[in-house]
């Protein structure tokens, strides 16, 4: 018999069996009472003797059927029955579930989304960061991107590797477009030949750069993104071909790169080919990031490895120049540590990510906990409606499965709703999320989303239901049908699955008070920070660039700003000026260079340590708040008198020569043919990274200051300081101010240092934030956790509590004991949760600043904070026992 | 309950036991369980019940066929007897049984050797 024959004529044969079954009974009764027996006493041994007739004939069934999957059905049509009936319950359980559920997902989808998922480019595996270090140069090790490339090693790592398909070096800057509209600012990305090889994506229209493009002296040809492309040429294919004015400069467009193309993690509106001069290349000019795509199945090692042997080629190609040692830079022992392009992109975001989706992940468990809590109660009341079905002939197991498909169901519809809710939360977490956090814009739900979800609700029906099926399970049919809903004594062993619930949230929901908290004092001790500017809302700064195409001679761009200066400072409700290479946190790259002091000794071939290296105009510290320590501020007399002199930060004065007023009168260069420059000011120190990192030692050279390359400093940050900054009116007046003096010049990141301020600390709001909410949910759902127990602990009580009140029990004692009971259970939840907490919040070190993982404070406060909360909730319920009539408490039963 | 656990020996042996009986003669199912129960003299605890999910198994493999037929006291019931392949799958099963035994036996004889 086939299956289909068998589904066809399973009526015919459960009908059959039945009868057959049937006839069996008969004959024996017939014969029982043959023998002489009375038809009732025959029945009754008929029966007996023939064993669970209900259970027989379906196990009889059972035969024919897929019973696994028909029982399912019928359990599954059973639990929503259940669950339909008991519509407060359902609704909470699925609430909670549902909110825990989608918690989780919105911030999986961000983690799936950064952190998962390759980048958006062909075989991204194989691409690689050229990241390499230098722990032999000295204040190389601020450097935040390690030792970047010259254009010499680009050189030397193209002709010579045998591990890369291709490879690259990129930057990014800027440029200014005239002769489109009002004159405008650009973001460019400057490429060497192999870049756009690299990452191998096909351009939206036109062609990439080729080869021919990257010759010096050669046609100039640039490259858009498909974004400028749409909002400066509306999309139009006739692009290719049409000239752009950049920086003074026509230039062809050759091509347009598609939508969503980014470089690494760079936004650009241009692609600039780089035109290196190959013959006159020097060793340094370590500002290039390198890209490269390895040869199919090379490893990061070897790469590496392959980098190494090429250094001492690159040192023995070029040279710094007539009477350089080229081999100068063996002492700094320059290291390959080439990194996934993918790990580049996230940098340290992961850890962040990770401790919010742990955090999160600790609120479903206290979720869970608490539903479990509602079905033991649940359980408990349908005791005897599953011993009537146990009586029935259902086997034990089969109503455990029971039990456990509901909870099931419960998960898969916390599920169904919580992803309808993620899709919100998802929307809000992008909204909230720091601008800098890297591929914000390829946050999207996808099939691992869903997958994500359905395990997350399969894992959490099964979890909160397990617990209640298997204290089921215990046999205990007679007594719970005798007992017919009559509590009879409750006894401790009872309680005890409950009450380890009751502890397990409270350590959870205190070990994420604990991270809110050292979170909080992590912000309260960034806000006490002085970042070397003051009241930052009425900053507002700009950038200017003025390229050499425009205004070629370096005082005439000193004085173009002094006028943009002057024009600004006469602007009703301005009330200072100045401009300065780039203001802290700004996030523009930074300059470094050696600097030699006067007074010490450089044996021969060590180079000095490398410093970051600013300029500034004067009017600059008092309009940025920005405190002057030693000496005096410099003057527009010591920049056009061209007077050697210079200022330098705190933290070099200190450790150059002690004390910033030693430093004072002491001079300083950066290369042997630049005279000494005078010291004639300290400034305070600045947080230039960012309000958590320490602030670097910096030199702050003048304006048209003796440069190697251009003493002019072509592209500045405009501050002024006025209680106007930010509105409308006054941006208008700012904009006519800049063109009056020049109108090719645009206006470039033009925001206040409050925005400046905000962005720098994104990152730790945007973790305050989220660790803040999971926190709260956890508190939430946990004092509720302990509400509910003791509630129904009191109720379960009530008849003892009644006869200990009858007895003459004080209903202080009663409110007492019932206090005494949840606190306990509180402080043991708290040790716990302290104990996980100490080894949880290590794991933050890094999210946190100037407190320690294991602050006492937050550790004591949050405790005491917990414990006052769970007793408060014990209250409510501690005070109904008080209140129990000892008449009613004892006639209920 | 606790009866359930007793219902078979070991997997199989009911089944067995029909099979057996019906090479004999072909019977229903209320004889076949009177016939087991006297011929094992109630040595074997076996509910007259467990029988049916017995056969319907023994149905299903097609070891065994059966058809609606009058008994000797002259009720409708259903006749079982053994097919061609229900006698085929006996022999095997028995002779594997007794090799069990035998080993079984042997292990628990006094050890002379």
């Amino acid at each position: 018999m086939n299956w289909l024959t068998q589904l066809v004529s399973r009526r015919q044969l459960y009908r059959d069996l039945s009868e057959e079954i049937q006839a069996h009974l008969d004959e024996k009764i017939e014969e029982l009472v043959a023998d002489g027996m009375s038809r009732d006493e025959a029945r009754h041994m008929a029966m007996r003797e023939f064993g669970n007739l209900a259970l027989l004939e379906e196990n009889g069934r059972d035969v024919w059927a897929w019973p696994s999957i028909e029982n399912f059905l019928l359990d599954l049509r059973y639990g929503l029955r259940a669950l339909w009936h008991s519509p407060v319950f359902t609704v909470v359980a699925l609430l909670t579930i549902s909110i825990g559920i989608a918690a989780n997902v919105s911030v999986f989808t961000v983690v799936n989304s950064v952190l998962l998922r390759p980048l958006h480019y062909p075989r991204a595996d194989q691409l690689v960061a050229l990241h390499q270090v230098a722990p032999g140069a000295e204040g190389l090790a601020d450097f935040e991107n390690g030792l970047l490339l010259s254009p010499s090693m680009y050189f030397t790592y193209a002709e010579h590797n045998r591990t890369f398909q291709s490879l690259g070096v990129w930057v990014t800057g800027n440029a200014n477009v005239t002769g489109l509209a009002v004159p405008e600012q650009v973001r460019t990305i400057g490429v060497s030949d192999g870049v756009l090889q690299t990452f191998d994506v096909p351009p939206a229209v036109g062609r990439w750069l080729l080869q021919a493009d990257h010759v010096p002296g050669g046609p100039q040809r640039v490259m858009l993104s498909y974004g400028y492309w749409q909002r400066r040429f509306g999309g139009s294919t006739t692009v290719v071909g049409q000239n752009i004015t950049l920086d003074s400069q026509p230039r062809e467009i050759v091509g347009v790169m598609p939508a969503g193309f980014q470089f690494v993690d760079a936004d650009f509106d241009i692609v600039v080919p780089f035109a290196f001069d190959r013959g006159k290349l020097i060793l340094a000019g370590f500002g290039f990031h390198g890209v490269a795509r390895l040869k199919p199945g090379v490893a990061i090692a070897e790469a590496n490895a392959d980098i190494a042997r090429m250094l001492p080629i690159w040192m023995d190609s070029f040279s710094n120049g007539p009477g350089t040692n080229p081999h100068i830079y063996e002492t700094w022992k320059i290291i390959p540590m080439l990194r996934s392009l993918k790990q580049e992109v996230i940098g340290n975001v992961g850890e962040l990510l990770w401790v919010v989706m742990g955090t999160i992940a600790v609120v479903m468990l206290i979720a869970c906990a608490n539903v479990t809590n509602l079905l033991l109660v649940r359980v408990e009341a349908r005791q005897q409606e599953l011993a009537v079905r146990a009586a029935l002939g259902a086997g034990r197991a089969r109503i455990v499965r029971g039990l456990l498909v509901e909870s099931l169901m419960l998960g898969l519809m916390g599920g169904g709703v919580g992803m309808g809710l993620a899709h919100a939360g998802v929307g809000f977490l992008v909204a909230m999320g720091p601008s800098n956090l890297p591929r914000m814009s390829e946050i999207s739900l996808d099939a691992r989303t869903l997958a994500f979800t359905l395990l997350l609700s399969l894992l959490s029906g099964l979890l909160f239901g397990l617990i209640p099926a298997l204290r089921y399970a215990r046999p205990r049919t007679g007594s719970a049908l005798q007992s017919g809903g009559r509590t009879i004594s409750v006894s401790r062993e009872r309680h005890r699955a409950r009450n380890l619930l009751v502890v397990g949230q409270v350590a959870m929901a205190l070990v994420l008070l604990l991270s809110a908290g050292l979170m909080i004092r992590t912000f309260e001790a960034v806000q006490t920070v002085d970042p070397g500017f003051a009241d930052a809302q009425h900053l507002q700064i700009m950038r200017i660039s003025i390229p050499a195409s425009l205004i070629a001679e370096p005082e005439r761009v000193t004085r173009t700003q002094n006028a943009i200066l002057d024009k600004l400072a006469a602007i009703q409700g301005v009330k200072s000026v100045g401009f300065v290479s780039n203001m802290p946190m700004e996030g523009v790259d930074s300059d470094w260079d050696e600097i030699f002091a006067q007074d010490k000794v450089y044996s021969g071939d060590l180079i000095a340590p490398l410093r970051l290296y600013k300029y500034l105009s004067p009017g600059l510290m008092q309009t940025a708040g920005t405190r002057l320590v030693a000496g005096r501020e410099m003057t527009w007399g010591d920049i056009y008198g061209h007077r050697p002199v210079v200022m330098i930060s705190e933290s070099l004065a200190r450790e150059m020569w002690g004390t910033p007023s030693a430093a004072v009168g002491k001079h300083l260069r950066e290369y042997s043919k630049m005279p000494w420059h005078e010291v004639i000011g300290v400034i305070q120190d600045v947080r230039e990274k960012g309000v958590q990192e320490t602030a670097p030692e910096i030199v702050y050279w003048l304006p048209l200051v003796q440069n190697r390359f251009d003493p002019a400093i072509r592209t500045v940050t405009f501050v002024i300081r006025s209680a106007r900054a930010g509105t409308e009116s006054f941006l208008n007046d700012v904009q006519e101010a800049v063109w009056s003096v020049n109108s090719n010049l645009p206006l470039a990141s033009v925001q206040t240092m409050q925005d400046v301020y905000n962005k720098s600390m994104a990152r730790t709001s945007f973790t305050l934030v989220m660790i803040g909410i999971a926190a709260a949910m956890a508190l939430a759902l946990g004092v509720v956790g302990i509400y509910g127990v003791m509630s129904y602990i009191v109720s379960q009580r009530q008849r003892e509590i009644g006869i200990r009140l009858a007895l003459g029990a004080q209903r202080g004692q009663v409110l007492q004991m019932v206090l005494e009971q949840g606190t306990k259970l509180t402080v043991v939840g708290v040790a716990i949760g302290v104990a996980v907490g100490l080894g949880f919040t290590r794991l933050m070190t890094h999210l946190l600043f100037g407190v320690s993982a294991h602050d006492p404070l937050t550790f004591a406060s949050v405790s005491s904070l917990l414990i006052l909360v769970a007793v408060l909730a014990c209250y409510i319920p501690a005070r109904r026992a008080m209140r129990f009539d000892p008449a009613v408490a004892i006639r209920d039963e | 309950m606790t009866k359930e656990t007793q219902r078979d020996l070991f997997p199989g042996a009911l089944e067995m036991m029909i099979l057996r009986t019906l090479k004999r003669q072909p019977l229903h199912g209320y004889a076949l369980a009177q016939h087991i129960k006297r011929t094992s003299d109630d040595l074997l605890q076996i509910e007259e019940g467990s029988l049916y999910p017995a056969l319907q198994r023994l149905l299903k493999q097609e070891l065994v066929k059966a058809e609606w037929g009058t008994s000797s006291t002259n009720r409708r019931v259903r006749i079982y007897r053994l097919t061609h392949a229900g006698a085929k799958h006996l022999q095997r099963e028995v002779s594997s049984f007794e090799r069990m035994l035998d080993g079984i036996t042997r292990v628990l004889a006094p050890g002379e050797s």
